[in-house]
């Protein structure tokens, strides 16, 4: 039962961090699609710097695996900048390609580092053993990260940069309506600029979160199994306001930390289904969920369109 | 001269050689930074794919096995650009691909069916899975490609548990086709001859070029795909015309799903790949179809020649010098011509602007 919430709690964490990313984003008016590739490229962030690191004390571990996750997000979210501000390119075009390129860079980057260490060494895999311990501490068997706090210092800081704040109010204007928001003299590129790039921090943040969540050695091949897309969906269950992802982000991480631990509890183990059920049981809530939600759907209206100074 | 640059036809295959150059370009510039020494003879090989090997014989039959992967290759492109042009970004094919895959293995393994049965099944499948994204967004407002990517996992572990029944004990491999049931197998008309005997060239390659011509004649000539068209143009206007949007997002999807789970069947039915029932990421072949299509400058027969494209440099990817570098180096390629495909609308611009400009001076001195 403790296993249940401890993976609930940080797998919540991630989608939180990611959705809080897409929603800002998206209040700015770009669909961040790419938040799959910003989370992989985060990890390698984080995971680079926890290999290089190696031993040290556990706060400069923690706070320099961090900013170097948050650092590579935000660089890497420039490609969808330039890409949909700058070029009025498909931002779902752009937003998948950014999630295929991270993958394979990932992969590419991280085996060639493996082959230089040692030539008969092929694999993707980093490892970072003493690392995570440094992001854990352990109260009774339960395994508090880090990441946990983060994420509500996330929540909290989304909702006061959103609501109490000039710079939200004038990000989200830009979202709804950005030809409106330039005629009182706000700089709509810029704007969509913070969206972007703080989109790119917190998926940053949120891909070393998930590669910390249960593992000492992620294999990059493998990139983040559509959290980006799960978080996507927590944001559209949240309805773009940071306070209900918060909540969804709880309801998902549950079912995802199912998969984890399901055979902790005989009730599930009686039911024996294949483990494969619990794999999928995330996505299919999913489905669900937006099946449901999506209907009244409060998007900010200009989400997705190019901006265009000339068109009204 | 101008006329000619102003044709589109011309500007778009202008805009895709120009992403596939920018793409090698930055694909040799990654392996530079990797490694220096080798990386020229690296990206050579990249693109010479099947050239790399010496005798005329191999090389034959290295492309017959290019072009066996070429065929799903094809109709995964052409299920993303059907979709697109009816304004849906189907990134469901990945996933209608996977259930094609395990529909047409488990009726060939399980219940021992001929190739025409389980070719059909693989496309009801694949359009039953495409239909529930439909539906999803026809009538709940989902957004096509969170759900798309949803189905995709849920249809990669569902694939995973069935195809488990038919697979060999020893591995995660499903049972070999030609061993089990060659009646499934797809014919090969006689085309092994010209590969060298490389029997994984089949009736797969006359069956996607004819559906990449069926797909260019119900978009471009019949009124059916005018009716698409509009309404992936603006839905309230096809609307207030009389179409029925919703049967159309549908009936897209459908048939967008049933044309990636045939190319599902091409690939499986020549024998020529097995499905790995452990594997924990949906195959890169409906991902491909993104690129392929978009460099096809989203038209049927263009998708023809960039999917061949695509599959030569991905194969390609084998002859890097592995004592350096890995093959995925030319999924990197590919993201970025995706990537890059973002800027055709802008360059096309461009290029329209510049010969403007240029007709106007010229108009001006007259």
């Amino acid at each position: 039962m403790l296993l249940l919430i401890q993976y609930t709690l940080i797998f919540a964490s991630v989608l939180m961090l990611v959705a809080l990313g897409g929603c800002i984003s998206e209040h700015s008016g770009i669909i961040n699609l790419g938040l799959e590739g910003i989370m992989v490229v985060g990890a390698l962030g984080g995971a680079l710097v926890m290999r290089t690191l190696g031993t040290t004390s556990a706060v400069v571990m923690v706070l320099a695996a961090m900013i170097a996750a948050g650092l590579a997000g935000m660089l890497y979210s420039c490609l969808l900048g330039v890409a949909a501000i700058h070029f009025k390119a498909d931002q779902t075009l752009v937003g998948t390609a950014m999630n295929l390129l991270a993958t394979a860079a990932a992969t590419v980057l991280v085996k060639a580092m493996n082959t230089a260490a040692n030539p008969d060494n092929h694999s993707s895999e980093i490892e970072y053993v003493a690392a995570r311990k440094m992001f854990i501490v352990n109260i009774n068997g339960f395994e508090f990260n880090w990441f946990m706090i983060v994420a509500i210092i996330a929540v909290v800081a989304v909702y006061f940069i959103l609501y109490k704040n000039k710079f939200g109010l004038r990000l989200m204007a830009c979202g709804e309506h950005p030809q409106a928001a330039d005629s009182v003299g706000i700089n709509v590129y810029k704007m969509r600029w913070s969206g972007v790039l703080i989109s790119g921090l917190l998926g940053g943040l949120g891909g070393l979160c998930y590669i910390l969540a249960g593992v000492s050695l992620w294999k990059f091949e493998n990139g983040v199994a559509g959290f980006g897309f799960l978080a996507l969906a927590v944001m559209i269950f949240g309805q773009w306001k940071p306070t209900r992802i918060a909540v969804a982000a709880l309801l998902f991480g549950l079912f995802r930390a199912l998969s984890n631990t399901y055979t902790g509890f005989p009730f599930l183990l009686s039911l024996n289904l294949p483990g494969n059920v619990y794999n999928m049981m995330p996505y299919i809530v999913c489905l669900i969920v937006l099946a449901f939600t999506s209907k009244a759907s409060h998007a900010p209206k200009a989400e997705g369109i190019p901006y265009d100074k000339g068109s009204r | 001269m101008r006329k000619v640059l102003k044709n589109q036809a011309v500007q778009t295959f202008a805009a895709s050689i120009l992403c596939i150059l920018a793409g090698l370009l930055i694909g040799y510039i990654v392996l530079l930074f990797i490694n220096p020494q080798g990386a020229g003879e690296s990206i050579l090989n990249i693109i010479k794919n099947f050239f790399t090997w010496s005798r005329p014989q191999s090389q034959l039959k290295q492309f017959g096995n290019t072009l066996a992967k070429t065929m799903p290759l094809i109709m995964c492109s052409l299920s993303i650009l059907f979709a697109y042009k009816v304004g849906l970004f189907n990134i469901g094919t990945a996933g209608q691909y996977v259930a094609g895959a395990c529909a047409s293995l488990y009726a060939a393994l399980a219940w021992n069916w001929g190739w025409l049965p389980c070719m059909l099944l693989a496309m009801i499948a694949a359009s039953a899975l495409g239909a529930i994204t439909g539906i999803l967004k026809a009538y709940c407002n989902v957004n096509e490609v969170i759900s798309g990517i949803m189905l995709n996992w849920i249809s990669l572990y569902t694939a995973n548990t069935i195809l488990s029944n038919v697979k060999e004990t020893a591995s995660p491999y499903t049972l070999y086709l030609n061993k089990e049931n060659p009646a499934s197998m797809l014919p090969t008309l006689g085309l092994e001859k010209l590969f060298n005997g490389n029997t994984n060239v089949t009736l797969a390659v006359p069956v996607a070029i004819i559906a990449a011509i069926l797909v260019w004649v119900i978009l471009s000539k019949t009124r059916f795909g005018y009716e698409l068209k509009a309404t992936g143009n603006n839905k309230n206007a096809a609307k207030y015309a009389g179409m029925a949007q919703n049967r159309n997002i549908i009936l897209t999807l459908m048939i967008s799903g049933a044309l990636a789970g045939l190319g599902a069947s091409l690939l499986y039915q020549t024998g020529y790949m097995r499905w790995e029932c452990t594997q924990s990421s949906v195959p890169a072949m409906g991902f491909n179809g993104i690129a392929a299509a978009f460099l096809g400058g989203l038209h049927p027969i263009g998708a023809v020649f960039s999917s061949f494209f695509i599959q030569h440099i991905t194969d390609g990817g084998q002859y890097v010098n592995t004592n350096f570098y890995s093959s995925q180096i030319s999924d990197v390629i590919s993201s970025v011509i995706i990537y890059l495909c973002g800027f055709v609308l802008f360059i096309k611009l461009t290029m329209n602007r510049v010969i403007t400009r240029r007709e106007d001076k010229k108009g001006a001195k007259q």
